[in-house]
């Protein structure tokens, strides 16, 4: 089932955005701060009602399925999420579970199980969340989601506060979602790993999209200069991307 | 939920509600011939205190770990959060009217005073604010309630009625018999298996709001649950007994180390250890050989309590440290 929003208007934070994502595919929605994304990705997750316009999961608006069904079929990771009591790897895991809170009880074990073999949680499966690094909490949030088997994964900002090596680790778990049929959306803000990782890109500024497609042509350095303002190039080849930055202009950075 | 933990507070309660009945000023020695009067003091004095003690504490225990779970606040606690002075405040209320002479009045004005308070906490504090906006909305339901009990005394139509309102506002189960257990037992057991209903979603509120109503949870819904839930088990608790506090703040801290840590697994051992404690509690007032009376229950625990939330709050401070 493809997800998609059309003509999506939210006063003062998007302004007729429409975006079709497809299940095995990394989409990625970049753009400067307060540009409407983690807004965008709020109503894709059915959290946010827009003013205008639809979320449409498959054919059907958004709105017009339960509140179950939704939780069912899209997973979302908050910014920066929180966990307000030491619960272990395992427990948090199983939180995933609510949607499905009928099923039978070896049915959730198996997702369980299975979320945390996909996040190679196994030998933290009973570590409190305290006693996590942020690399491996960041993978228990993602097993969390990955828990209720969705049929979308939406993550706003991921890798934040992630070094390199868990950033890169985390993007490979991500890949092989998409490999297992499941689609995947998430708010950048690192250009590279959009244009490296990403299969589509949306651009949006000031709550309008700017550009769409392929990366090499959604991040081109014409619509970086344009949108952020900053004259930028690509170094290296496709999948090794690297951007270099020039000075952005004090009066076009203020403008934004 | 631990079933070992829930085993172990079963097994303390059967072992503590006997123990409880054989206490107080006229010592009941099981193996003696029966003292003068026994049966009356067993069944009309010691029995319905031990079970309102029970079914209070049970209220409370659940009350704070659902609200501490509600509010993903350690500290919370229906009594220092306002919800135990709201229900004092409706019951002060029926006093003052009059109407608390109505034996089901009382009760009704209590519970309509703790859903209240509760709503108020929800409307101000709203559902993502930090745990600073919800003690803060607390300290201001609880100050709310206080002030307008104060003034509902000193306006009190009559100097026995402001008597009546002072003494009950100090939180006993003295001289409670089975008409207050008939109140307090149903409106509890009903609170707590509508805090029983909100403990998935509670669990995914550890997530945070969002993450939580990505998972279904569905906030007017749960909200409506907690208003009802500690509602009707903290109205009933201070409908019979008057203001106790602290409990609620207290059981959950000792019991969460036995438990997987999800709001869910406490409510039940809470409740538990909630009725265990107030057992234990009154029974130690009953016996302590105090001039001039006994001591108030509600007292008794606000001095041990207090210390207790020091102890949190020290303990929050070395962990920001």
């Amino acid at each position: 089932m493809s997800l998609g929003v059309s003509n999506l208007v939210v006063k003062g934070r998007l302004d007729g955005v429409s975006l079709q994502c497809r299940r095995g595919l990394v989409t990625a929605i970049c753009g400067p701060n307060g540009a409407g994304k983690s807004t965008l990705l709020s109503c894709m997750a059915g959290l946010l009602r827009p003013d205008m316009g639809d979320v449409l999961l498959g054919e059907r608006p958004l709105s017009r399925c339960s509140t179950a069904q939704r939780a069912q079929w899209i997973g979302y990771l908050p910014q920066s999420p929180e966990v307000a009591w030491d619960v272990s790897v395992e427990v948090l895991v199983s939180i995933g579970r609510l949607p499905w809170k009928d099923a039978p009880a070896k049915e959730a074990q198996d997702a369980i199980d299975e979320a945390i073999a996909a996040m190679d949680l196994e030998a933290l499966r009973h570590r409190p969340v305290s006693r996590l690094s942020g690399g491996e909490r960041a993978r228990a949030l993602m097993a969390r989601v990955l828990a209720t088997r969705p049929g979308w994964v939406l993550a706003d900002e991921p890798f934040a506060n992630l070094d390199l090596a868990h950033a890169a680790a985390l993007m490979r778990r991500f890949r092989q979602q998409t490999k297992a049929g499941r689609g995947v959306v998430l708010v950048l803000h690192d250009l590279a790993t959009a244009m490296n990782h990403a299969d589509q890109v949306l651009v949006i500024k000031n709550g309008k999209v700017e550009a769409e497609g392929p990366p090499e042509i959604a991040l081109a350095r014409d619509v970086i200069h344009r949108v952020w303002n900053c004259p930028a190039r690509w170094l290296g080849d496709p999948g090794e991307r690297a951007l270099s930055l020039g000075q952005p202009s004090p009066f076009t950075l203020d403008s934004r | 939920m631990n079933p070992r933990l829930v085993l172990l507070l079963l097994a303390g309660l059967l072992v503590a509600v006997p123990l409880s009945l054989l206490a107080g000023r006229v010592w009941i020695d099981p193996f003696s011939p029966a003292a003068h009067n026994a049966s009356i003091i067993l069944m009309q004095l010691r029995l319905p205190r031990a079970v309102l003690a029970l079914a209070v504490g049970a209220g409370l225990g659940a009350a704070g770990a659902a609200m501490q779970g509600f509010l993903r606040n350690p500290l919370a606690d229906p009594g220092l959060f306002g919800i135990a002075p709201g229900a004092a405040l409706g019951a002060v209320l029926s006093f003052w009217t009059g109407y608390a002479a109505s034996p089901w009045l009382l009760p009704v004005f209590a519970l309509a005073g703790a859903c209240g308070a509760m709503t108020l906490l929800a409307l101000i504090a709203g559902r993502s604010g930090g745990v600073a906006l919800f003690t803060l909305a607390g300290l201001m339901v609880s100050s709310l309630a206080g002030a307008l009990m104060s003034l509902a005394i000193s306006l009190s139509p009559s100097p026995f009625a402001m008597t009546e309102i002072v003494t009950w506002t100090m939180g006993s189960l003295a001289d409670r018999s089975w008409r207050e257990v008939w109140i307090a037992l149903p409106l509890t057991a009903a609170g707590i298996g509508v805090l029983m209903a909100a403990g998935r979603s509670l669990n995914a509120l550890t997530l945070g709001e969002a993450a939580a109503r990505s998972l279904g949870v569905e906030p007017f819904r749960l909200q409506a649950l907690m208003i009802a839930g500690i509602g009707l088990t903290v109205g009933s608790g201070v409908a019979v007994a008057g203001i106790i506090g602290f409990v609620g703040l207290m059981v959950p801290h000792l019991v969460r180390p036995f438990t997987d840590h999800r709001p869910s697994s406490l409510i039940v051992p809470s409740a538990l250890a909630g009725a265990l404690l107030l057992l234990i509690s009154d029974c130690l007032c009953r016996i302590l050989p105090l001039a001039g009376g006994e001591l108030r229950l509600g007292i008794a625990l606000s001095l041990l309590g207090t210390p207790f939330f020091l102890h949190l709050l020290l303990k929050m401070r070395r962990e920001l440290a």
